[in-house]
């Protein structure tokens, strides 16, 4: 039974949900910054580069994560993982040069 | 000189009595000089899960308030040569303890002893003040549960700020017949969130149970838990010990040739 259980159920599980809810909650906790901050950096950090490229909003991931720093203390830092899809056609320097 | 090593975790409940009562006789097993510190005044019970509780005649409370000698109020166990237990006071609250006098008294025991091993009470309040305050090292019990790792999170934030020299996470009560049907955490998903040192797995055990109600900690006896106690102990004094077979998502081979 155990052996089919972890064949099949391997996927459903709560076990994934529980890791993305702590992550969730521990952006706020951590950063002492409310949710609904976080999210507003999220989308001015989006609409500034919206400006240049476009980008995957569906793939990106913006996290505060806890890393060593060069001194070895556990600091916290701000990890967004942002793809680009490509480049805009009409870049700002275009706008710049066509003033 | 010896080492202090606070046990906490933040939330109640995941563990951390038992870990201080395992850890610290499992190094009083390697012949270490061991002596445990039940630093939650009012609710006290490191010294039920001892099997030492009827034999308290002064407490914590008492030696910092100079009513008798540390060594008066030094339990020792007589089922090893090496361990000691310092009792918490029953009829006080926290405030009876200020973090300055538990530094002292750390300082103190170390000349003395190998290991310190405080069991820390729940909260980030005064109780938890006074555990950390002469600590070199900590070790932080959670579950693979979301409130007590986000708790966990807490309590290592609180550390740094404290700066903790050294910081150590054991993963209590990990079911892994669970884990492997992805319906709970497994240690590297909460290594990974909280970011600290992994020293230990231990499995939810039925074991523990018995245990706790016979008050004689199982360290390095043959069960899961055992083992995963002994590998911690072994960990704390240095050496290099590879965790046990608990959390690996086995294969599908080894899952059909592996099981007992």
């Amino acid at each position: 039974m155990a052996l089919r259980d972890g064949f099949f159920k391997k996927k459903s599980g709560s076990a994934n949900k529980a890791v993305d809810r702590i992550k969730f909650v521990l952006q706020s906790d951590r950063s002492g910054l409310p949710p609904e901050t976080l999210e507003r950096i999220k989308n001015d950090i989006i609409s500034v580069l919206s400006n240049y490229v476009e980008i995957d909003i569906e793939e990106l991931d913006f996290n505060i994560t806890k890393a060593p720093s060069e001194g070895g203390a556990l600091t916290s830092a701000l990890c967004a993982n942002i793809p680009i899809k490509g480049l805009k056609r009409t870049t700002v320097d275009d706008k710049v040069h066509k003033e | 000189m010896g080492e202090v090593i606070v046990i906490t975790s933040g939330k109640g409940g995941v563990g951390k009595t038992t870990t201080t009562a395992n850890v610290g006789t499992g190094l009083a097993k390697l012949d270490k000089k061991v002596v445990l510190i039940d630093t939650d005044i009012g609710l006290r019970n490191l010294d039920v899960v001892m099997g030492l509780e009827n034999r308290i005649v002064y407490n914590l409370v008492d030696v910092i308030e100079g009513t008798c000698k540390i060594k008066q109020a030094l339990i020792k166990d007589k089922r090893y040569p090496n361990l000691y237990l310092l009792p918490a006071a029953q009829t006080r609250d926290k405030s009876a303890v200020r973090p300055e006098e538990m530094k002292q008294l750390c300082e103190q025991l170390k000349t003395e002893f190998d290991y310190i091993i405080i069991d820390c009470p729940a909260g980030i309040e005064q109780g938890f003040e006074n555990a950390v305050a002469g600590a070199d090292r900590a070790l932080v019990v959670t579950t693979p549960e979301v409130s007590a790792v986000r708790d966990a999170d807490r309590i290592i934030g609180l550390l740094e700020a404290h700066n903790m020299k050294k910081m150590d996470l054991i993963v209590n009560r990990l079911r892994i017949e669970m884990v492997r049907t992805g319906d709970m955490m497994s240690s590297d998903d909460v290594v990974e969130i909280l970011a600290v040192n992994l020293i230990g797995i231990v499995p939810d055990d039925g074991s523990i149970i018995v245990a706790t109600n016979n008050g004689e900690p199982l360290v390095g006896n043959e069960s899961k838990a055992g083992q995963a106690y002994m590998n911690i102990c072994r960990r704390i004094t240095g050496e290099e010990v590879p965790f046990l077979d608990l959390n690996v998502k086995k294969g599908f081979f080894s899952r059909l040739f592996g099981r007992k």
